[in-house]
């Protein structure tokens, strides 16, 4: 083990690797339909993987697996033992061990969903996890959740407000809901979804889309620990045309499982 | 054991807050709970104990052992350190011949890793228990290679690549952190106990304070227990030293670059295992409740 | 009293199996019952406190033993009206060569109140030896508190370890734990060891997969076998070759049924 080896695995390093995307957002809000909207999306043009912080049992990931939106394979579970925010802010490593598993099994990947179980208007995903978050609010909870704010609420890199189509029924006054947002959110922006009405949430995906591509640009050159290693998820000597990740799959090199990357 | 003084990375590594994954393992108490077995204080209260005596005093000889072994690499020092004038008292040998030291007995370690991982294999019947307890220790070691790296976690993690047991990751960790053998079994002791008291907290809603006088009512049995530990591992100790450290130390001095990918560690010596003495305390109802717990429909914890 | 009882297998003709040394040492007796087949029988009470008994097992490469006893054990404190009680011992080391197999079942042992005991199991396999071991343990005769013990049972197969265990009874602060026996009042577990896929005869050896032992993939990306479990037993799949059937009971019988049935799961794998 050389001396760049420990220097690559002693950093977080975000060179060659997939998209890290937090899913975060209060109970019921519509994380899990997000995350099947986003995976029916992108799954053809963006290679996926899913890890889900459920409260009890693997009632996520479970949903998504018969949901048949992505290879039951690629969705991971992690339990958080009755504190869904710890394990996507104070103490990450599973997550962090999910993720990376599923990297190392099937990647090279372009992006890894992160979706949190569902927590109060104060939880956030620690950059040590997720490189970019979604926030899902809905409108059942009535529009004075925007102004309400909270970490959330005001720094997440994309507001989403779900459930647009119960709007009427619960008296939510969306124009409200967005100017109180904007009012918060100092210009990120707020997209409204039906993930109900649109199964495959476009605007969001859109959003996901421009946000991977700009990380690939980023990122795409590996730092040369990681070509002089050439870890499977170090995949960047293809990636520079977005077409060659829609069928690259990579193949793992020999062994490269046994040795995990601690970020 | 030469003695040193406190160690505050001990406070790190036994802090529940140490961001390694703890907090989803309850350590049996979940489904000891779900079973109606531990109920209220007097019922925790007996959990704790014998979880202590059985499970705990294990983990705390682990936990022992993995921190003697990695100590003269890491720099801490023991009255059995092979590396001479290089693993002197903490902190002071030169960074470089701590480097050395640390690289040369990180290779020889290879095969005391394997040997000792062993060892706690094969004091874990159920697999439920196994699993958890890798899994604990792969996040922990992923943790500890970042806050305090040294080539020994690295090697540890390279010798034991499905993640090695828990308490060996505690007593390596501690070990690269400078602590002594007895800081590391008392660290381990400590968690044994006060995972499963923070799960019984929150799935009972019992008063915290209450559960933490139970705590601090098994104080003295920690420390036994640590003490107990420490007494146990030292032939042990020894013996790798002689058969397993100093050989690699030698391997390493003739050809640097011995230690690499393409040359397999030395596998473990076919005789006794230097750690076959080692309490090894069993609880059969934790095993049968790591076991029910896996099946539960409904759960918080991982284990 | 200091007795060390032998008994060593060698093949014999036809490939059948004899007994080379059987050689009893009073309180054990060793009776031969059928082709590699003996009872322990106990021929005095006890053990008592300040007794040091022993037993050694040589099983020859190829050939079979299987060894059972009469009646339970009874374990008692010494004659002495003596303040501190003196410790009883047994001590059963036994070596089964390649292509042997070991079935080991004797009664239970009981562990009487004031009984101060301490019971060591060493086993030493060749990597292709088969074994089956059952040992269960009964905290005091009925209604009664019970005695003091200490268990260890070391296993070592192919001279890597494969089962360490170690029982203590007689302090009800930790007996009594819902975390070691709980409300139980005996504890018994069944050693089934061998190399993978050995096909015929008995003791056999678990399949890795298929039936009721599914295989899952754990975060490390290595399979495990999966435990089965019963109503107070389980069947554990150990690191190494082999299944420890693990088991609490009330009693003595509902002990043994409950081995059985995990006996039973292991060896249908
Ligand atoms: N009407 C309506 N219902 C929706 C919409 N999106 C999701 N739901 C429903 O809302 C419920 C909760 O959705 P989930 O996706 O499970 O919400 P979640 O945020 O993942 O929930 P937790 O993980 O339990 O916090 C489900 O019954 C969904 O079918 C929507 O756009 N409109
Ligand atoms: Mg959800």
């Amino acid at each position: 083990m050389g001396a760049s080896h420990e220097d690559h695995h002693h950093t977080p390093d975000p060179h060659g690797r997939a998209l890290r995307l937090g899913i975060g957002g209060p109970v019921g809000s519509g994380k899990t339909a997000l995350t099947a909207a986003l995976c029916r999306a992108l799954g053809q043009s963006l290679r996926l993987a899913v890890v889900t912080n459920d409260i009890y049992t693997t009632e996520d990931a479970d949903f998504l697996r018969r949901a048949g939106v992505l290879d039951p394979e690629r969705i991971a579970a992690v339990q958080t033992g009755c504190c869904p925010h710890t394990a996507i802010r104070d103490d990450i490593a599973a997550n962090l061990d999910a993720v990376e598993t599923l990297e190392e099994r099937f990647g090279p990947l372009d992006l890894v969903i992160v979706e949190s179980g569902g927590d109060n208007l104060t939880a956030t995903f620690s950059r040590g996890l997720a490189d970019r978050q979604i926030f899902v609010l809905d409108v059942s909870g009535g529009d004075k959740v925007p102004r309400k704010g909270g970490p959330g609420v005001t720094t997440a890199d994309l507001l989403v407000i779900n459930k647009t189509d119960l709007a009427p029924m619960v008296g939510a006054d969306l124009t409200v809901m967005s100017r109180d947002a904007a009012a918060v959110r100092e210009g990120r922006p707020v997209l409204f979804t039906s993930v109900r009405q649109e199964p495959e949430a476009h605007a969001v995906a859109e959003w996901v889309t421009g946000v991977v591509e700009a990380w690939a640009h980023e990122h795409r050159h590996a730092h040369p620990h990681a070509h002089a290693h050439a870890h499977a998820h170090a995949h960047a000597h293809d990636a520079d045309s977005p077409e060659s990740s829609a069928h690259d799959t990579g193949s793992p090199e020999p062994g490269h499982g046994r040795d995990r990357t601690p970020v | 054991m030469s003695a040193p003084s406190l160690n505050a990375a001990l406070l790190l590594l036994a802090d529940s807050r140490l961001p390694a994954g703890g907090h989803g393992h309850s350590g049996g108490a979940e489904a000891a709970i779900a079973a109606g077995t531990v109920r209220d204080l007097p019922t925790l209260a007996a959990f704790l104990r014998g979880r202590l005596a059985t499970s705990g005093l294990v983990s705390a000889c682990l936990a022992a052992a993995a921190c003697a072994l990695s100590a003269p690499a890491a720099g801490s020092g023991t009255a059995s350190a092979p590396a001479g004038d290089d693993a002197g008292e903490r902190g002071m040998p030169s960074p470089a011949a701590r480097g050395r030291a640390a690289a040369g007995v990180a290779g020889g370690l290879l095969g005391g890793w394997t040997e000792l991982d062993a060892e706690a294999d094969a004091r874990t019947a159920s697999p439920a228990q196994r699993e958890a307890s890798r899994v604990q220790g792969r996040l922990l070691l992923r943790t500890a290679r970042r806050i305090w790296p040294s080539p020994v976690l690295d090697g540890l993690a390279e010798a034991v690549p499905e993640g090695a047991h828990h308490p060996i990751a505690l007593g390596a960790a501690a070990g690269a952190a400078g602590c002594a053998p007895e800081e590391a079994a008392l660290a381990a002791a400590y968690t044994s106990v006060t995972g499963p008291a923070t799960a019984a907290v929150r799935l009972l809603g019992l008063d915290p304070v209450a559960v933490h006088r139970l705590l601090a009512d098994l104080a003295p049995d920690l420390e036994r227990t640590a003490s107990t530990a420490t007494a146990a591992v030292t032939p042990g100790l020894e013996q790798t030293v002689s058969t397993v450290i100093a050989p690699g130390l030698e391997r390493a001095a003739t050809a640097p670059s011995a230690h690499t990918a393409d040359s397999p560690p030395p596998s473990p010596a076919p005789t006794a295992s230097a750690w076959a003495e080692l309490p090894a305390h069993s609880a059969p109802a934790l095993d049968l409740l790591a076991e029910r717990h896996l099946r539960a429909g409904l759960r918080l914890f991982v284990s | 009293m200091t007795a060390r009882a032998v008994l060593a297998t060698a093949p014999g003709p036809g490939g059948r199996t004899v007994l080379a040394t059987m050689s009893s040492a009073p309180p054990i007796t060793l009776r031969r019952t059928g082709p590699g087949q003996v009872y322990l029988v106990s021929t005095a009470a006890g053990p008592l406190g300040g007794d040091d008994l022993a037993l050694d097992i040589d099983v020859a490469p190829g050939t079979v033993l299987d060894v059972r006893s009469v009646a339970s054990t009874l374990v008692l404190p010494g004659p002495g009206p003596g303040s501190a009680p003196e410790e009883s011992s047994m001590t059963v080391t036994a070596r089964v060569g390649a292509g042997a197999s070991l079935r080991f079942a004797p009664e239970p042992t009981v562990l009487a109140a004031g009984c101060l005991h301490r019971m060591t199991v060493r086993l030493e396999l060749a990597p292709d030896a088969r074994v089956f071991w059952r040992e269960e343990i009964v905290f005091g005769r009925y209604g009664e508190a019970s005695g003091r013990c200490r268990s260890r049972f070391d296993a070592v197969a192919g001279g890597l370890p494969l089962l360490r265990q170690e029982f203590t009874v007689g302090d009800p602060a930790i007996d009594a734990s819902p975390a070691v026996y709980g409300d139980a009042r005996c504890v018994g577990s069944t050693l089934i060891a061998g190399p993978p896929g050995a096909a015929a005869g008995h003791p056999q050896t678990p399949r890795t997969g298929g039936g009721r032992t599914s295989d899952s993939l754990s975060a490390g990306g290595r399979r495990t076998r999966e435990a089965i479990l019963g109503d107070g037993w389980a069947a554990l799949p150990l690191a190494g070759p082999g299944i420890l059937v693990s088991a609490l009971a009330l009693d003595a019988a509902e002990l043994r049924r409950r081995l059985e049935r995990g006996e039973t799961e292991a060896l249908s794998l």
